[in-house]
């Protein structure tokens, strides 16, 4: 991990050369934390080798405990609410995940699996085990049955407000390691820290928030970091861990769309730009088909995983790849002319053949109505479609475009070290830094669409900047460190840490030592590499490697150096700030201040348990939907409709008995056998968002079904 | 033009059956297996053509399981090539280990999903 003194001069260049054929490990080019004491005195190589095996222990040793803080730095943060009110589970989606959780703790997972809950959605009741992404509430239970095992009693309802802030440590890990196979572990490090940090992730995965996200982001860039190892290491070991990962992708969020999206997108744009190389077969054909398997393996994939135009893609790359796949070979086994014949036979005869079935193919596609998506899919890729169609998504107010402001507070300092992060990645360009590239452009394209999905936009960001930042300040500290007086400043300076820009002009670096090198790059954190490394540099050291660094004025990168400091400073600042205030609320509780100091408004829960004590267990209770789920959770009475908005009908007969008067409301609610009514009113304090607020989407929910609620009526200057 | 192309055909199956010739015969062993494993992909694709798709997830485990193992053994074939510089130093004991481990865990999910 030290950028040791000899090994960056002769280490080959990273693949900007197309094609290249060296099996080489990313992990072994050094380009990481520059060591102040750097200057390797050539006295005698033994010393030196020991110095190197020092100062690599020592890297690594920093290095790991720089990851146990970060890891403690990303679960703390998230334990505001925990302080500032209680251990409590927040919002509205974590109940329905806790009730599940409960269940499954106390009955098993066979009962979880065949659970028919018949508790919400009255009349029709709803199938858990097919329609849930049962990722989440397994690792929690896992937790739980674990610790409790170990004779460690924590509830279930500790075990899961804990998950979140346990599963954004592992995450800004699992950061690191996908940024180290792009760009070396100081790049790694910063952007771990990072991500530990930004506040659109802490917005979705604070302690108490137990949605599918707290999981799925770890999840997501763990996937990402295996098929990017994979890509870089052609082993089929890594191909199968990441087909796994991707398992547990797909059994904890429904973005996992993203990902069998994205690295066929990935795959395309290398086989385009003439990067085909056999690893690219290895990383991605087994993926796709164990990933087919084990995504229908999960009920509520099921046979979508292969019938569903969102997985199509991932299809149409597999046989694309095939297909380049056997070209390559051809053409390696032929002689030149045999393959202009063989190209031209095939071109003519192939094209008709490949002509028909894309005709069927969008035949097929076309006949459907949706042609094959399904509808949260298509409100991501027409922005305007679920407005038009499908108003109940469009309602939900984490469905709606951010602001521009919204970036800045999400991503804070991130937003404009990207474009920096994105410079740096093309240079040199590699299979790992373009697809890092091709994540941040698809996510910042989805964050537009819809304000929940910054929530994938922020590892990318944060892996970006880290790379911006690491860049940064490697040229600035040696820039520093290279007019530092009394220091030799000549062409020895190949000694140093080698900038990756200046390590390409050196491509005609001596052969002899490349061929020598990709032999000794399995084992390449051993340091006997290194010290056999110390031996040969004397005889390589015969020609002067004029190497050209870049190194800025000594003033100049002492200031930028304080800048950078202190802007990594506001941003830990804002970020501080973002979970103390803006992200913490646990949203069942309200706090409000007035004259007389600080009030506590404990409102839901009392209603819950007013509920929960006054009314016979078989009652049921209708509200809109926003409060099916603690409904459920709380008061353990059954609701009409929940936050599953499944039903769209169902919805819209609450919503219409909402907006009717009383007699024709009366009728509706005793059709469905209801016995209490739940409504929402903040008059009294002006809170925002009661069922007041709420109203015109009942009746519009309502009157996209039943036709006689029209919404100007209920409109006071309906004629404007 | 036609008799031309119909020449090069020949040709080029000749040159294309002389340079498949010259393969080791390990390699020649793993495409013969590819070739069954598609093989039996396609007999089961008729078959389910011929009797309808009534257990879905039989017809999808036994195709993709397959589909699966050719995969994997291609991946095998590529990483025991001699002529692949880029697995050079890759021993081809710890590729068929890597397989075997890939294929494991492909038909423990295939036998799961099989019904």
């Amino acid at each position: 991990m030290t950028s040791t003194a000899s090994s960056n001069s002769k280490l080959p260049p990273k693949t900007s050369v197309p094609q290249s054929t060296q099996y080489h490990r990313l992990h072994s080019l050094n380009w990481t934390i520059n060591w102040p004491s750097m200057a390797a005195p050539e006295s005698s190589t033994a010393t030196t080798a020991v110095n190197n095996t020092l100062r690599h222990a020592f890297g690594n040793v920093l290095s790991f405990f720089i990851l146990l803080l970060i890891g403690v730095l990303a679960f703390s943060i998230r334990l505001f609410s925990v302080i500032k009110y209680e251990s409590v589970i927040h919002e509205f989606d974590p109940y329905f995940n806790y009730r599940v959780t409960q269940f499954l703790s106390k009955n098993g997972i066979y009962e979880f699996w065949n659970w028919f809950d018949d508790r919400t959605w009255y009349p029709l009741g709803r199938v858990i085990g097919g329609t849930v992404y049962p990722g989440l509430t397994l690792t929690a239970g896992t937790i739980w049955w674990f610790l409790n095992s170990l004779n460690i009693p924590l509830s279930v309802e500790t075990v899961c407000v804990f998950t979140a802030p346990i599963f954004s440590a592992f995450a800004s890990w699992a950061t690191y390691l996908l940024t180290k196979e792009v760009k070396g572990s100081g790049a790694g490090l910063t952007a771990a820290a990072l991500l530990a940090m930004v506040p659109s992730y802490i917005s979705r995965s604070v302690a108490g928030s137990y949605d599918n996200e707290a999981v799925a982001i770890f999840a997501l860039i763990f996937t990402f970091y295996l098929y990017i190892k994979t890509l870089n290491m052609g082993s089929l070991f890594y191909a199968t861990l990441n087909a796994l990962s991707y398992f547990y992708m797909v059994c904890s969020w429904g973005g996992y769309t993203f990902i069998i999206n994205l690295i066929p997108m990935h795959v395309l744009l290398c086989i385009v730009t003439g990067r085909y190389c056999p690893r690219l077969y290895i990383a991605y054909a087994p993926l796709v088909v164990l990933g087919t398997v084990l995504a229908a393996l999960v009920p509520i994939v099921g046979f979508n995983a292969v019938m569903t135009s969102e997985h199509f893609a991932s299809f149409l790359v597999f046989i694309v790849i095939h297909v380049v796949a056997l070209v390559y070979y051809i053409k390696g086994i032929l002689s030149p002319k045999m393959f202009k014949v063989a190209v031209t036979l095939v071109v003519s005869a192939g094209l008709a053949v490949c002509c028909a079935m894309m005709a069927v193919l969008i035949a097929l596609v076309a006949s459907s109505p949706t042609k094959g998506w399904s509808g949260r899919s298509l409100s991501l890729l027409d922005p305007t479609y679920a407005s038009k169609y499908i108003p109940i998504i469009a309602s939900v107010s984490e469905h709606q475009p951010p602001t521009w402001p919204s970036y800045f507070m999400d991503i804070n300092v991130l937003a404009f070290l990207v474009p920096a992060g994105i410079i740096a990645c093309f240079s040199p360009l590699s299979d790992a830094s373009s697809f890092v590239v091709l994540y941040i452009v698809t996510s910042v394209y989805f964050s537009g669409v819809m304000v929940r999905l910054m929530l994938v936009l922020a590892p990318a960001a944060c892996i970006l900047s880290g790379i911006a930042l690491s860049q940064a300040f490697d040229v600035l500290a040696r820039s520093i460190k290279f007019q530092l007086p009394g220091f030799p400043t000549n062409s020895e300076v190949d000694a140093g840490d080698s900038n990756p820009i200046t390590v390409e002009a050196k491509n005609n670096a001596p052969k002899t030592d490349k061929t020598g090198e990709p032999s000794k790059d399995r084992p390449s954190r051993k340091n006997k590499k290194k010290g056999k490394e110390q031996a040969e540099r004397p005889s390589v050291k015969g020609k002067p490697e004029k190497k050209r660094l870049l190194v800025l004025p000594m003033g100049a990168s002492i200031l930028a150096l304080l800048l950078l400091v202190l802007l990594s400073a506001f941003y830990v600042v804002h970020s501080v700030w973002a979970a103390a205030e803006a992200y913490s609320a646990p949203s069942i509780v309200l706090t409000s201040y007035s004259h007389d100091g600080l009030h506590v408004f404990d409102d839901f829960r009392e209603a819950y348990a007013w509920l929960s004590h006054n009314t016979d267990v078989d009652h049921k209770v209708a509200s809109w939907w926003d409060y099916g789920y603690q409904t459920t959770a709380m008061a353990n009475r059954t609701v009409i409709v929940d936050n599953n908005t499944w039903n769209n009908t169902h919805i819209a007969t609450v919503g219409t008995a909402m907006s009717s008067p009383e007699k024709a409301a009366w009728e509706i609610f005793n059709s469905l056998d209801v016995k209490y009514v739940l409504v929402v009113f903040g008059g009294l304090v002006g809170y925002p968002s009661d069922d007041i607020n709420k109203f015109l989407w009942m009746v519009r929910i309502g009157g996209g079904v039943f036709p006689h609620i029209k919404e100007p009526d209920y409109l006071v200057n309906s004629f404007l | 033009m036609a008799r031309s192309s119909g020449k090069d055909a020949q040709a080029l199956f000749q040159s294309l059956c002389t340079a498949y010739a010259a393969t080791p015969t390990n390699l020649k062993i793993i495409d013969l297996y590819v070739g069954f494993a598609v093989l039996t992909a396609l007999i089961q694709v008729v078959y389910m053509a011929l009797v309808g798709s009534f257990p879905f997830n039989s017809f999808l485990s036994g195709v993709l399981s397959c589909v699966g193992t050719a995969v994997l053994a291609v991946c095998l074939r590529i990483q025991v090539n001699k002529e692949n510089k880029e697995f050079k130093d890759l021993a081809p004991e710890r590729a068929f280990a890597d397989f075997v481990l890939c294929n494991l865990v492909l038909h423990l999910v295939i036998m799961n999903f099989l019904g």
